[in-house]
Order: structure tokens, then C-alpha cells, then sequence
């Protein structure tokens, strides 16, 4: 479980984030929205700790998870960023091949095997759907996929260093419908395993996917709860306008 | 404007640029021409086998040059290279800090140091301290004015690189160091290697850092602690000559000198097609 406590962040003297406390279950899709701006990019960034690396980022508060707060002094990053995996808004294969891609994760964890490597690289893009796909080109640039495939394929990476939890910065808001359909399925297919946080600006694609919904507006989480009440029945007048598309 | 006005505009200023175009390449067409022209006639097995004859003796060759030039920009390369490159990911690692303005000052103000003045600093450096003109004097010359050219396109080249490759390297529990030498640097080393291979053919070039440095040398050396000859040298030493048989020689090694940084450049290209595989869609 995360459970994050009265976590502020600020870029320089900007506070961007006011008091977030939220508790994000295991084995569930826990879906962020809200406008633009409001801090959910910087919210499910801050889990792994990505923003570290900005200059002047600043972060108060905890966020648990187990139990163990990520940003306690002496906490590993480069581990913290092993289990807790991500996939970015737009896609980001590195310009190698296929399987390099899907092996990478792996070779800096220190998987030397090859018989191995190429067991976890098999097992890793067929979880992420992608397999059948690419089995007979995995020596192939990863840039020479479509750009659902190379999402797929980032899901793919994140997924071989097997990860606990799965964080998605707007995974499929650079996709045409069908491609976005696909990776909608595999959110549904991974939470058995995963416990998955995702960011979207689609708000049928938070309906669908995701168990819980946070709405955050203006750097504070305006209300929390299971999907189906947030959308159907929400308790908050600005969740309630967000969601109908009174504004936003 | 009325359809007419634009076209007319439109057919002025492709005129004009069509113009400066030919300005540009009239020169570079005429020195390849005369180089040509008076250089591959002269150029033959001779040239690349023999030594230099001694005045008013016909034929003869470049041999110790051609190899003297060969050692020379090896010398450069082995000393700007890691230099370079070290230098240009600093930078571009860290870009705002006081001491990266500094040495990205520096390079630049470096790079337009007349390449003379190299020579002479080198001279100071180098050769005086050992009283002797020597082929790693003339390299060290040489790496000098390699060293801006190799630390800018380096740099410039990584913070090309898409910031999305770092925080997808960094996301998987890459260190820093990791994602920079496992993914940024891979994605850059195209044109990174193309930086430095047209910085090689541009030192290749030079004469007038290595008049002091690593001299000349009629003979046949390839001792580093020794004045070694060089094309460029040669040929300067051959053009001002007053024999016709030595201005003949001064061509060939002319047109040798413009076929190397040509196949440098191609080199260069070939290089990079190969390393940019993996890039490509």
C-alpha cells in the first residue's frame, strides 16, 4: 500500500502540492485526474522520486510505502526506482534494439545469463501484449515500432525489472483509440499483479480502468473514493462539475 | 501584396540565393580544380613509397611525410579526444554551474586562437623545455586546436539527446552514471564521432602550429621524441623553393593532403550510418 501523509512540494517558492493524504491499495488501479496543472504529474512522480532530478525541487511530508517512507534520509532511490516502475507520457524507447530495450532494466540489476535474459525478456513483452508482435524482429530498432507498439514496449521494460507497483503519466494520451483500447486492456490484465497509478486527462479511460479516482484541482486532492461514486455519485460540488465537463 | 508583387519578391530572392550560393562554391571549385589539375599528375607509386630526393635529382617521393603526418594527427587525436569529449559531457551535465560558463568560455575563445599562436604555446611548452622539436610537441599542437572543436559538438550533441531517454533510464533504477554512459552517450556517439573526425580533417590541415613544433625532417622517422615531417610542412617547404620539380612535389602532396580529409569525411559518413542503425525507424 502507499500511503502518503500531508506531502507538499514545492519547485523553488512555488508550492505545488498543498497537504495530499491518500492511501492507494495494492492489486488496483488507482486513477488521478483533474485540469491541467493541477499536480497530478507531479504527484505520481514524486512516488519514485523522479523529480529528484530537478533542480530545486523540494518535498515535505511522507509517502509510505509498506510502511517505509520514500523520501526518509538514506532511502536507495536507484531500488525505490526497481520497484516502483514507470511509463511516461510519451514514449521513450532508447535507441537500441528491441530486446535491448526490454533487457536493459535487467543488465544494470546485474542478469548476466543469457538463457535468462531472453526467458525474462520473452515473458516481459508478452505481458505487455507485445510479443507476437515482434518475436521474429527483436534485433530490430525500437524506433522503427508505431508509437503504440513503442508505448507498449516501455510497459514491456518497466514490467522486466519486476516492479511492485506501476505508475502512468497519461500512458495513452499520444495514441489513436485503437492502440489507447489495447493498452487499456493490458491496465485491466496487469492489476491482477501490479498495483498501477495512473494519470489521465480521459475521463470515460478513468471510468473504465481504474477501481479508486483521486480529483485533484489547483495542487490539492479535492476527493478520493471508488470510481463508480466519484463519477456516479460524487460528494464534492467541484468534483462533481469537473467530471460532468462543467469546466475543466 | 497582390499574387504578382509576391511573386515577383519570390523570384528576386531565389535569384539572390541561388547568387550567394555560387559565390560560395566558385573558390572551393577553383582550388579543388587547380589542385587537381596540377596535383594528380604528379602523384605517383613514388610519392607514397620514396623519400625525398635532394635538390636537381628528379622523382622522389613523401613517404616520411605522408607517414609523419599519419602519427601526427594520431597524436592529436589521442590527447583531444578523451579530453574533449570528458569536457563536452560536463557540460552538458552540467550545464548552469559557474565552472561549465567558464570552460565553455574558454573553449570558445580558444577555438578562435589563431592556430599560430598555438604553435608558439606549444613551442613554449613542449619544445623548449626539452631543447628539441619533436613529433609529440607537434601533436600536442595540434590536440590544442582539436580540444573546442570536440568539447562543443560533444556537448552539443548529448543535450540533443530527448531529456524523456534519461528519465526512462533513471525510471528503471539506472544510476546517473549508468543512464548516461549505457543510454545518453550511445544515443549521441554518431555525432559525436563525426565531430571528431571533422575536427581531425580540419587539424590535418595545419601548418603553421607545427613549423615550430614538429619541425620538418628529410629523413625517415617515426621516434616521437624527434622533429618528424608532415605533408603540410613539406608542402610549404617545397612551394616557396625556387624548382619547378619541388613545386610539382608541392601539388601532389596539395591534392594527397585534400583526397585524405576527403576520405575522412567519408569515413565519417560511413561511420555513422552504421552507428545510426539503431536510431533510425
Amino acid at each position: 500500500m502507499i500511503s502518503v501523509r500531508d506531502f507538499d512540494f514545492y519547485y523553488g517558492d512555488a508550492k505545488v502540492l498543498h497537504g495530499v493524504s491518500i492511501d492507494i491499495p495494492d492489486r488496483q488501479v488507482t486513477a488521478l485526474i483533474g485540469p491541467s496543472g493541477c499536480g497530478k504529474s507531479t504527484f505520481i512522480r514524486s512516488i519514485n522520486r523522479m523529480n529528484d532530478i530537478i533542480p530545486e525541487a523540494r518535498a515535505e511530508g511522507t509517502i509510505a510505502i509498506d510502511g517505509k517512507d520514500v523520501y526518509a534520509p538514506g532511502t536507495d532511490v536507484v531500488s525505490l526506482r526497481r520497484r516502483v516502475g514507470m511509463v511516461f507520457q510519451k514514449s521513450n524507447p532508447f535507441p537500441k534494439s528491441i530486446f535491448e530495450n526490454v533487457a536493459y532494466g535487467l543488465r544494470i540489476g546485474g542478469m548476466r545469463n543469457k538463457r535468462q535474459l531472453e526467458a525474462t525478456v520473452e515473458r516481459s513483452l508478452t505481458r505487455a501484449a507485445l510479443w507476437d508482435e515482434v518475436k521474429d524482429r527483436l534485433q530490430e530498432s525500437a524506433m522503427a515500432l508505431s508509437g503504440g507498439q513503442q508505448q507498449r514496449l516501455c510497459i514491456a521494460r518497466a514490467l522486466a525489472v519486476d516492479p511492485e507497483i506501476l505508475l502512468m503519466d497519461e500512458p495513452a494520451s499520444a495514441l489513436d483509440p485503437i492502440a489507447t483500447s489495447k493498452i487499456e486492456e493490458l491496465i485491466y490484465e496487469l492489476k491482477d499483479n501490479y498495483s498501477i497509478v495512473i494519470v489521465t486527462h480521459n475521463m470515460q479511460q478513468a471510468a473504465r480502468v481504474s477501481d479508486r479516482t483521486a480529483f485533484f484541482m489547483l495542487g490539492k486532492l479535492i476527493e478520493y473514493g471508488d470510481t463508480r461514486q466519484i463519477f456516479m455519485n460524487p460528494k464534492e460540488k467541484m468534483t462533481e462539475d469537473y467530471v460532468t465537463g462543467r469546466f475543466g | 501584396m497582390s499574387a504578382r508583387r509576391r511573386k515577383i519578391v519570390s523570384r528576386v530572392f531565389e535569384t539572390l540565393c541561388g547568387m550567394a550560393v555560387l559565390i560560395a562554391l566558385i573558390p572551393l571549385a577553383l582550388i579543388l580544380f587547380y589542385v587537381v589539375k596540377e596535383g594528380a599528375g604528379a602523384l605517383n607509386l613514388a610519392f607514397f613509397t620514396q623519400m625525398p630526393k635532394p635538390v636537381g635529382e628528379e622523382g622522389g617521393g613523401m613517404a616520411n611525410a605522408i607517414v609523419g603526418t599519419l602519427i601526427l594527427i594520431g597524436l592529436a587525436a589521442l590527447f583531444a579526444v578523451p579530453v574533449g569529449c570528458i569536457c563536452g559531457i560536463h557540460l552538458s551535465e552540467y550545464p548552469r554551474s559557474k565552472f561549465s560558463s567558464a570552460v565553455r568560455f574558454a573553449a570558445d575563445v580558444m577555438n578562435g586562437v589563431p592556430s599560430i599562436v598555438i604553435g608558439i604555446f606549444a613551442y613554449g611548452l613542449a619544445v623548449l623545455p626539452v631543447k628539441r622539436f619533436s613529433a609529440i610537441a607537434g601533436g600536442f599542437a595540434l590536440g590544442l586546436l582539436m580540444i573546442p572543436i570536440v568539447i562543443r559538438t560533444t556537448e552539443e550533441l548529448l543535450r540533443l539527446v530527448p531529456p524523456g531517454l534519461r528519465e526512462g533510464a533513471l525510471a528503471l533504477g539506472a544510476s546517473r552514471s549508468r543512464a548516461v554512459f549505457g543510454v545518453i552517450i550511445p544515443a549521441a556517439l554518431p555525432g559525436i564521432l563525426t565531430g571528431i573526425l571533422v575536427a581531425l580533417a580540419r587539424v590535418a590541415g595545419e601548418t603553421a602550429p607545427l613549423l615550430f613544433t614538429s619541425f620538418n625532417n628529410r629523413f625517415w622517422s617515426t621516434n616521437l621524441g624527434q622533429p618528424i615531417a608532415s605533408l603540410t610542412v613539406q608542402v610549404f617547404t617545397y612551394a616557396i623553393s625556387p624548382y619547378d620539380d619541388w613545386h610539382r612535389q608541392a601539388w601532389a602532396g596539395a591534392f594527397l593532403l585534400v583526397m585524405m580529409i576527403l576520405a575522412l569525411s567519408i569515413i565519417a559518413r560511413l561511420a555513422v550510418r552504421r552507428l545510426e542503425r539503431m536510431n533510425r525507424p
